[in-house]
């Protein structure tokens, strides 16, 4: 497994607080890498960090071992680097193709696309395609607007949307906290799917139960620091727990 | 909506057989609107971003006492004068509407209130131009467009709907509208997937802007005069208008073939008011009040749907 993307020694302050205080971070192609901590140990910070969303105080961010500036979520996503945040950022009055091409519309060629025409059946048929290869029924709602949907099927349209555009690293942001067991399941199934086909998902959870099932490593934050890391093969959540809080380190003393 | 209009249209026709449901009261009602329209096809973009554009009514009135002012100034009857007053109204227009989207998207004042002062604003200056006076160096070129055109419609009119059918194939069918829908929807979602959401903000209220000063400079055509004192209400039409045709006050859906439907409705009411002799006031009564219906069945609608 290759590393695909390696942040190390990422300092971020907001005024008096210091959110990430020389955070490390890796993620390799084709592993599900999860990211847990405590409330406030930095992981949405860290996150934004690495999705372009702020900029670092300190510290170097690479991909595939060039050291890069991402400037912007557009930045990010230059680099193949997609992000599905909490609150899912769907635009709710349009339907899930519209969504899926939002800030990227597909304009047809020629004197119409000069004139910034969409074409939307091509953004349809993509959109459907996508869809259907990610195993969801969201192909006989692409007329619906995302508002009329279920929470499952609203995150679907999210996470579908991310993995369409996503080449290289996927951030997950508690995809799986407003969902059902069914819908839990299939988002897990995609995660593992999409890590399949050579992405480096980084998946934050809470749910310690979630991550042993699903992630490949596990990396624990806390404080603002990368304290642990963990293959998830032979961890169990006591010692997730352990290092989350910080009673390992009192153990190790 | 439809609905709504085709029971004014019945009410008043059976009220008064004779007058309303002719053909030369149906040129009037087309007339009325037609400026109104204009305006309105600016307010759906506006609106549809979740925005409000107040000044319109005022902005109007500015553009065409300019746009009177240059005409008079260049003093020549002929098509060169009337086309440098429509640059003109179409300028001070856009003026003011660039100057409400800066304020907006940089200054980050409130829509409602940027407008509001610019409401204000627009008419103060006008009068202080005219000394509060309306200007009437319209020249005859443009009030004989005004008078004829084909199918017994002014070009006036055919401006209108000329406006409303690029605006709506635009809003619908271009990056420029989808654009539009998803900053009245989430416009967090539109900066994060890389749409510049100021700048296309700033965009929309230059094209309000816009819109109403090419409304000044038909209503020049209309009226021959800069009927200062008669656009106060323009702005609550208009808003009425877009409501009635289905795009939210909260933004996010709204089409402008709903919007050509919308505006008939106050035009037609007052219209109607007239003709069949209550005071032409009620229909600013009325207007006011079927505003605020349409607006709590919107909001009605927006809960339903998320309970569903």
């Amino acid at each position: 497994m290759s590393t695909l993307l390696e942040a190390s020694g990422i300092v971020k302050r907001y005024g008096h607080v210091t959110a990430l205080q020389g955070a490390d971070f890796s993620a390799n192609a084709g592993e599900v890498v999860a990211l847990i901590g405590d409330n406030g140990a930095g992981k949405s910070t860290l996150v934004k960090v690495l999705s372009g969303v702020v900029a670092p105080d300190e510290g170097t961010i690479q991909i595939k071992g060039n050291p890069v500036t991402l400037g912007s979520p557009l930045g990010a996503r230059a680099f193949g680097i997609e992000t599905v945040f909490q609150d899912l950022s769907l635009a709710p009055d349009l339907g899930p193709a519209e969504n899926a091409f939002v800030g990227r519309e597909l304009i047809k060629p020629g004197l119409l696309g000069w004139f910034g025409v969409l074409d939307s059946a091509k953004m349809r048929r993509q959109a459907a395609d996508a869809f259907m290869s990610m195993g969801t029924n969201l192909m006989t709602l692409l007329d619906e607007p995302v508002a009329t949907m279920s929470g499952g099927q609203r995150q679907s349209v999210a996470i579908c949307r991310s993995i369409m555009w996503a080449s290289e690293v996927l951030f997950l942001d508690e995809p799986t906290a407003a969902l059902g067991v069914v819908q839990t399941r299939n988002v897990l199934d995609l995660v593992r799917r999409v890590a399949d086909r050579g992405v480096a998902v980084v998946l934050i959870s809470h749910n310690m139960q979630q991550v042993l099932e699903v992630a490949n490593r596990i990396e624990v934050l806390r404080l603002g620091r990368r304290v642990a890391q963990f293959n998830a093969a032979g961890t169990n959540i006591e010692q997730l727990v352990g290092a989350m809080t910080g009673a390992l380190d009192r153990s190790a003393a | 909506m439809s609905a709504v209009l085709l029971f004014l249209v019945i009410v008043f026709s059976a009220i008064r057989p004779d007058a309303f449901p002719s053909l030369a009261n149906a040129q009037n009602v087309v007339m009325d609107a037609a400026a109104l329209l204009v305006m309105a096809v600016g307010m759906t973009y506006v609106m549809i971003a979740a925005g409000i554009d107040l000044s319109v009514g005022s902005v109007l009135v500015f553009a065409g006492v300019c746009s009177a002012k240059v005409m008079g100034a260049m003093g020549a009857d002929n098509w060169g004068t009337v086309l440098a007053g429509l640059v003109v109204a179409l300028a001070a227009g856009l003026a003011w509407g660039l100057f409400n989207g800066l304020c907006i998207t940089k200054l980050r004042v409130p829509a409602l209130i940027t407008t509001l002062g610019t409401l204000g604003a627009a008419l103060g200056a006008a009068n202080l131009v005219t000394h509060g006076n309306d200007v009437r160096t319209v020249p005859l070129t443009l009030i004989e467009f005004g008078v004829g055109g084909p199918l017994g419609l002014s070009w006036i009119v055919w401006v209108a709907i000329a406006v409303a059918i690029v605006g709506g194939l635009v809003l619908a069918r271009t990056r420029f509208g989808r654009h539009t829908y998803i900053i009245g929807s989430n416009a967090e979602a539109g900066r994060r997937a890389g749409i510049n959401v100021d700048n296309h903000l700033l965009k929309l209220y230059g094209l309000s802007g816009l819109l109403a000063g090419l409304a000044g400079w038909l209503s020049l055509a209309r009226f021959a005069t800069t009927t200062i004192a008669g656009h106060s209400t323009d702005v609550l039409a208009v808003i009425t208008g877009v409501v009635l045709g289905g795009t939210s006050l909260f933004g996010g859906f709204g089409t402008v073939g709903g919007t050509v439907i919308g505006i008939l409705i106050p035009t037609a009411l007052s219209n109607g008011f007239i003709i069949v002799n209550v005071e032409p006031f009620w229909q600013e009564v009325a207007t006011g009040f079927i505003l605020i219906a349409a607006v709590y069945v919107d909001q009605i609608k927006r809960r339903a749907r998320e309970r569903a």
